[in-house]
């Protein structure tokens, strides 16, 4: 099969879950902070620094208004890690101060490394840690939830959007019975908001983690949403001039949040528009691929999913040695943040793969800037690639 | 035309960082992926860190970048758990707020770190310390005794922390020496959303966050790629920044606005100062009534240091020089890599303004 590649820019970026380019519009809106505004947000005194913190408000207004928040319950911080580890250590540090009533934090398996990490480092602080499975779709079990959240439990820190599968969890139904029960929760909604509706209210979510450069915004900047009703209490990560009403010290950059406010104001305009395509993009890859390869299983839930989430294992190849075998597609094995390291998915063993299975696992992630052309250059350049692995394996 | 005259604050961003930051925005790629775009995000990377090794002349592996310079502080004081701190008593809130057992250090009227008192701290004490000591005052631009800082802790088996967000760009070479040092992106002319700690590789320490083991597991999450690209650039020009020219304006600054007012008082004028910093209180008029009053007349100036601001509190440093009655009338006046001696004249004029006009009215009422 051959076809017109001459408007197809290579490589062809699918690695929309580790990183989203800069929108053009945002790029834009940024801009002028790179040079002729420069303000320090915070230096109140003259009227460079009251630009910029009106700029900074701005673009609280935008994000509060993507998640249905108000403005005062958004903290900029510098991403969603940073965000995470605030909500999951600041929400116990609070307690252990000031209640000291509730001990245990519930989790899943599958979340993102840096909500594990967070729960592992407050089990050393005395709080005691349950990490629920998930089942062959990727979803929580309410049933399991409901076991395990009870008047001891402090926190339930379940992810929005799976970052590897793309596997959503049910919002609502975990917030009804947090809310129901005076638990916290909190949701790493990184890859989520700006790709699904997500609303903080109807949700009853009380913490909420993006990160700027997963939708496309710049790296370097997230948002935590704190509920002011009930409010959710939470100490501090770091100390300093008490910026973010003292819950996050330190200058905030004006060309990152005025990035990540226009981020989000496109992401809600487009929102409905944009899924419909992405899921449209992602049914035409997986038939397309489906009827030139055999033996590609999609991991996870299809009805739960992200729109741009194409998480796929096929039969007799390794994945890494894919990702050599097709150079012109960027895309990945799993997660980014370790993939130096390369071991089996955490998230890919949870829902029950085997480690070789695992191991032949890739991730596509679609975005705002894919389009159909690129879709069937990479079901061909990948197909080509599965074949010619398998050949080799064959031959070997 | 306003005046901008608080680069303590803020600096804006060189042409160099402006196009460094552009190019990595253009950049889709997470610096932890490995396919192509993941590769030339990691090569921004990497050269953005070995343009601030080079500033801080340490190996490229020694540095951890941070989101900036109050995440490094609280990132190197709390990476050792309850070891006992010491941090004079001019720093920077984001080292002064840490840790709320900290020992404090006093500094002498001249601003400068009181040595003696530092020696009789680390005397007697077997356990190993953490000593944080600034290198240069972000309000004051008092530079601080690193050098001795150093020996004295080496002598006692202690380790140095020194936030050298204010000198780095400014001066050398002492700060190099510590054992840990805080540098910020945006004070240098890069972006805000950079700052690095410098971890010499003698030191182990845990990080305050967990997740993806980015910058050797001890600073996670995806790099702010723009702000550090912006950071290295900036570093790379600062290290060869001519302030004779910013020197010479500051102390003809500093000479106008004494003639105006002889009764004022420039904190540590005695002391070795960043060439760029001017601290100066006038004993009737409070600083909130003088930036205010600078900022009608188009210069932007500031009282203290303005993290939180929106009000104005007393300047913790003036209080711990011995100058209490002055503490709520310092006003401080920092120059840039932008600044022209234009600014500074009209600066000049303004506070004489302001000076003349208040003393009027005092004698008239």
């Amino acid at each position: 099969m051959t076809m017109d590649t001459a408007n197809i820019k290579l490589p062809v970026y699918l690695d929309y879950h580790a990183s989203t380019p800069v929108d053009p519009r945002v790029l834009e809106v940024m801009l002028p902070w790179f040079t002729e505004k420069f303000g320090n947000p915070h230096s109140s005194s003259h009227s460079f620094g009251r630009e910029a913190a009106e700029a900074v408000e701005k673009a609280r207004g935008q994000v509060a208004d993507l998640i249905g928040a108000d403005p005062r319950e958004i903290i900029f911080t510098s991403g969603a890690t940073e965000s995470n580890n605030l909500a999951i250590k600041g929400a116990a540090n609070f307690e252990r101060h000031h209640r000291n009533k509730r001990r245990r934090i519930v989790t899943l398996v599958s979340e993102h490394k840096c909500v594990l990490e967070s729960v592992r480092d407050v089990e050393r602080e005395g709080f005691e840690t349950v990490f629920l499975p998930v089942d062959q779709d990727g979803r929580v079990s309410m049933a399991d939830l409901d076991r395990v959240v009870d008047d001891e439990t402090l926190l339930v820190s379940i992810m929005a959007a799976n970052n590897e599968i793309g596997v959503l969890q049910p919002l609502e139904e975990i917030g009804a019975l947090t809310r129901e029960r005076g638990v916290l929760f909190h949701t790493d909604a990184a890859q989520a908001v700006g790709k699904i509706p997500i609303d903080v209210e109807g949700a009853n979510i009380d913490l909420l983690s993006i990160s700027g450069h997963k939708l496309y915004g710049p790296k370097g900047v997230g948002v935590l949403f704190m509920r002011r009703r009930p409010r959710a209490r939470i100490e501090p990560l770091f100390s300093g001039g008490g910026q973010e009403r003292t819950i996050r010290s330190g200058t905030l950059a004006p060309p990152l949040v005025v990035g990540i406010g226009e981020a989000c104001a496109i992401a809600g305009q487009e929102l409905e528009e944009e899924r419909g395509r992405l899921t449209a993009l992602r049914h035409r890859f997986l038939e397309r691929f489906n009827a030139r390869v055999g033996g590609a299983v999609l991991n996870g839930s299809l009805e739960n999913r992200l729109p741009g989430n194409i998480s796929l294992r096929i039969e007799g190849v390794d994945a890494l040695a894919l990702i050599d075998l097709a150079p012109d597609l960027a895309f990945s094995t799993g997660s980014a943040c370790t993939s130096d390291v390369v071991e089996p998915s955490h998230v890919l063993r949870a829902i029950g793969l085997e480690d070789g299975q695992a191991g032949s696992s890739i991730r596509l992630g679609l975005g705002r800037f894919t389009t159909a052309d690129e879709v069937d250059f990479a079901v061909d350049h990948l197909a080509e690639a599965v074949g010619q692995s398998r050949r080799q394996a064959g031959a070997a | 035309m306003n005046v901008y005259l608080d680069h303590n604050a803020t600096t804006h961003a060189r042409a160099c960082a402006r196009e460094a930051a552009l190019k990595a925005i253009d950049l889709s790629g997470n610096a932890s992926s490995v396919h192509d775009a993941g590769r030339r995000a990691k090569a921004v990377l990497d050269r953005a860190r070995a343009q601030v090794a080079n500033l801080a002349d340490v190996g490229s592996r020694e540095v951890v970048f941070t989101s900036g310079g109050t995440e490094a502080n609280n990132l190197a004081l709390k990476a050792f758990g309850a070891m006992p701190l010491l941090v004079s008593a001019i720093e920077h809130p984001s080292v002064l707020n840490v840790r709320k057992d900290a020992t404090i250090i006093p500094v002498g009227p001249d601003g400068c770190l009181n040595l003696d008192a530092l020696e009789q701290l680390l005397t007697g004490n077997e356990v190993p310390m953490l000593v944080s000591v600034m290198a240069a005052n972000n309000e004051t631009g008092v530079i601080q005794p690193i050098e001795d800082v150093v020996s004295l802790a080496r002598k006692h088996g202690a380790m140095v922390h020194s936030d050298a967000v204010q000198a780095a760009g400014k001066i050398g070479s002492a700060w190099q020496q510590a054992d840990l040092v805080t540098l910020s992106g945006h004070k240098l002319g890069g972006i805000q959303g950079a700052g690095a700690l410098i971890v010499r590789k003698h030191i182990s320490l845990k990080a305050v966050m967990g997740g993806g083991g980015q910058e050797l597991g001890m600073r996670p999450g995806t790099e702010a790629l723009p702000a550090i690209a912006a950071f290295g650039a900036a570093a790379n020009e600062a290290v060869n920044d001519d302030l004779a020219g910013v020197a010479s304006w500051r102390d003809a600054l500093e000479h106008e606005m004494l003639a105006a007012a002889p009764d004022a008082v420039v904190l540590g004028r005695e002391s070795e100062r960043l060439a760029n910093t001017l601290c100066i209180a006038h004993p009737r008029i409070d600083a909130e009534t003088m930036v205010m009053s600078f900022d009608l007349a188009g210069v932007a100036v500031s009282a203290g240091s303005a993290c939180s601001s929106g009000k104005m509190a007393a300047s913790h440093v003036a209080v711990a020089m011995g100058h209490d009655g002055l503490a709520r009338n310092a006003v401080r006046l920092s120059l840039g890599w932008s600044t022209t001696q234009e600014d500074c004249l009209r600066a000049a004029a303004v506070w004489k303004d302001i000076v003349t006009g208040f003393e009027e009215r005092h004698r008239a009422a």
